[in-house]
């Protein structure tokens, strides 16, 4: 039985190896071939990797599709697990809780300086990821992680304004955070609906940065949303796909990656950045502290930089890549498009979300909630509605007790 | 009953062990440190780590963080009370309007032939077999300004009308997916009711509304009782329906609890405060009902 088992492994196995180079590639570059990419093939490892939701080349049946986790296991050896999660937020949940264990995790730049300061990722040995040399320089050390112990770059984008050019009219100025405060498209605005991205926008429009930790700053920011609540039509995430494609709204502020796929699917849609300075968020690969497999996570981070790897992978997804190599490789239609590779003064402007003191979070979510809850509050509200309930209660019983006695005589 | 404390016992305790805990930085002897004075001393330490390049597992920090007893939390919830006054608002409106709607279906259903009967629960409870998300999310396609609803009075050059992201698409949205829990409960303790009661009953000279009043109402108390705690508890506690249906312009209490697990400030403890006092909050309003179940038990027991 076993014999069999193993048979058809080796079937299976031979049969991907046959088959995945079959698409077309000449041009790409071929794998390393300095680089041991076997040597844990034989200790029967499984990598467990938490990503984003579509955010890796898979096999989605079209020509030239590139799997990029079979062709990792292929070429190591080493199996995948492969999961999403849907937020940044979901994944430190994920984490801190405890219980379950990562090898590869990919946070945005403020949830990587959050977990670096908390000691929640494990440092790199950079020897075991010398495809690292591709990146741009302007992706190396970043702020958040000045000598990338613990990170490598994804993925970039910026943020802008997606519009539909049907119901916004030319003379309005949309390079501009003021236009989503504009009484015009009272009902036709939608704005994010996590805290870090809508006060953001906010301080952005109000000219402060994007990392103050100033009380009156964000409070001013608070003020600025609530008085934008009124124009607001919803408050989404990935929903702004159906919504915007549907033309159920005029302004959206989005991520430019998603703006290109959106903008594919309904020609009427155009992305502006503001001139006020916009958010720069860079993705990167890192190991949670606890990781069971390190080598084989900095293998797979290795083989996310590998050129080829990284350019059909950037096909896939439609965010900008932080690969020179890369970008290289790439059509040119997609390295010339400004939403995708804007312009360096744009890139000068924007700024990178930074790790907040834990008070200041705090705050802004207090104002968020503030923001979008219900307003009016006074602080006898619980002991009046618990007294008011109890009272209840115990005069139905009290009058239920009464009337049986006064039905017994 | 190892089961029972496993589910359902240890879950509430943690609950409750986390809404009355929170954690502060403390120096290694146990002495509780500010707030910045402990951001401070961390700082220090990272920048000295950096420096001299010490790996992780050697870096040891002065602060440590402790769990203490605190009732800060709870106190916190006063200030969430006008979203949580909302929900439990909207939810009873949601109820109400179940009850309105699925006691007489449930009325209709139990007096049908026993084939018909099968026949409409499969369709009470064919929505059910879908995904609740897909289900709410059907209705957003609906309700669209360019949605479905829309566009057929559109034809008619009636329109369009701002159906999507008010707080009656979310009330609609609840009822919709619990419509099911109040009217199979209501159906189960109707079919027990005999027709011949009925029959008795008007023998002796009662009127429609005296049969409803004094006979199917009382007979039928238990499953109101049980059919308004299966829809009102959920919909109290929801929280995707109002991001989806309502635009996330007004908040529930379920989304605020949601906010506090997967927000930007990861806070459990104040997460489990909330919903600490929501549930208090449902057992005193479950008590209430219970005591007119009880009430009108003893009333149809006296008939």
């Amino acid at each position: 039985m076993m014999k069999r088992v193993f048979a058809l492994l080796l079937i299976t196995l031979t049969l991907l190896v046959l088959v995945c180079p079959i698409s077309a590639e000449d041009e790409l570059p071929a794998y390393s071939t300095d680089y041991d990419w076997d040597r844990l093939a034989d200790q029967n490892i499984t990598l467990n990797v938490y990503n984003w939701g579509e955010y890796i080349s898979v096999d989605d049946g079209e020509e030239d599709a590139f799997d990029t986790i079979a062709e990792f296991e292929a070429l190591t050896g080493i199996k995948v697990n492969y999961t999403n999660f849907a937020s940044n937020e979901e994944l430190y949940a994920k984490l801190k809780n405890g219980g379950s264990s990562y090898d590869i995790i990919i946070p945005s730049e403020y949830m990587v300086a959050r977990m670096i300061n908390e000691g929640m990722l494990e440092m790199l040995n950079l020897e075991n990821i010398p495809n690292i040399r591709h990146l741009d320089p302007s992706f190396v050390g970043l702020e958040h992680d000045p000598n990338n112990r613990y990170s490598v770059a994804y993925m970039w984008g910026t943020v802008g304004i997606i519009y539909n050019k049907t119901l916004v009219d030319e003379e309005d100025d949309v390079e501009t955070w003021d236009i989503l405060w504009n009484e015009k498209y009272a009902n036709d605005i939608l704005m994010f609906s996590n805290s870090r991205d809508a006060f953001g926008i906010a301080l952005k429009k109000l000219g402060y940065s994007y990392n103050t930790t100033d009380e009156a700053e964000l409070n001013a920011a608070a003020e600025a949303l609530k008085e934008q609540k009124l124009l607001v039509q919803a408050y989404v995430m990935d929903e702004i796909f159906d919504k915007m494609g549907g033309g159920e709204a005029a302004l959206a502020p989005y991520y430019a990656g998603d703006a290109i796929t959106m903008i594919a699917e309904n020609p009427d849609l155009a992305f502006a950045v503001p001139r006020e300075g916009t958010n720069l968020f860079v993705d990167s690969m890192c190991i949670p502290k606890g990781a069971k497999n390190k080598e084989a996570a900095e293998i797979f981070i290795n083989f996310m930089c590998e050129p080829k790897v990284g350019v059909y992978n950037c096909y896939y997804i439609g965010y900008s890549t932080p690969s020179a190599t890369v970008k290289e490789y790439l059509d040119a239609e997609i390295v010339e498009d400004p939403i995708a590779y804007p312009a360096q003064e744009v890139l000068d402007k924007a700024e990178v979300y930074l790790a907040l003191p834990e008070a200041t979070t705090k705050l802004i979510d207090n104002l968020w909630t503030e923001v979008l809850g219900t307003a009016g509050s006074s602080p006898w509200m619980v002991p009046a509605m618990m007294l008011g309930c109890i009272g209840a209660s115990l005069g139905i019983n009290l009058w239920r007790a009464r009337k049986k006695r006064r039905n017994g005589q | 009953m190892a089961w029972m404390i496993i589910f359902m016992i240890v879950p509430l305790l943690l609950i409750a062990v986390f809404a009355f805990t929170t954690t502060v930085p403390c120096d290694r002897d146990g002495n509780r440190l500010d707030e910045e004075e402990a951001a401070e001393i961390i700082a220090e330490e990272q920048a000295y780590w950096e420096e001299n390049e010490i790996p992780l597992d050697e870096r040891e920090s002065a602060v440590v963080e402790k769990t203490i007893f605190t009732v800060q939390n709870i106190l916190e919830v006063n200030k969430y009370m006008p979203t949580m006054l909302n929900s439990i608002w909207m939810a009873l409106v949601a109820t109400l309007i179940c009850l309105l709607i699925g006691y007489p279906l449930a009325f209709m259903i139990s007096r049908m032939h026993f084939v018909s009967q099968k026949m409409m629960l499969m369709l009470v409870m064919l929505p059910m077999w879908m995904n609740f998300l897909l289900r709410t999310y059907a209705w957003m396609t609906l309700l669209e300004r360019n949605g479905l609803i829309n566009r057929f009075f559109g034809l008619f050059g009636i329109g369009p009308f701002e159906m999507i992201n008010t707080q009656g698409a979310v009330i609609l949205g609840m009822i919709y997916n619990y419509l099911p829990y109040m009217i199979l409960p209501l159906y189960s303790v109707m079919t027990k009711i005999d027709n011949t009661t009925i029959e008795a009953a008007q023998d002796l000279g009662a009127g429609r509304f005296n049969v409803l009043g004094r006979i199917i109402v009382p007979l039928s108390a238990p499953g109101i009782t049980s059919g308004i705690t299966a829809v009102f508890i959920p919909s109290v506690s929801t929280f995707i329906i109002s991001r989806m249906l309502g635009g996330g312009t007004n908040m529930l209490i379920g989304d605020l609890i949601d906010l506090q697990f997967l927000g930007n400030a990861y806070n459990p403890n104040l997460g489990s405060a909330i919903s600490l006092v929501l549930m208090v909050f449902i057992l005193l309003c479950m008590s209430i009902t219970n005591a007119f179940d009880n009430e009108d038990k003893e009333g149809g027991m006296l008939l």
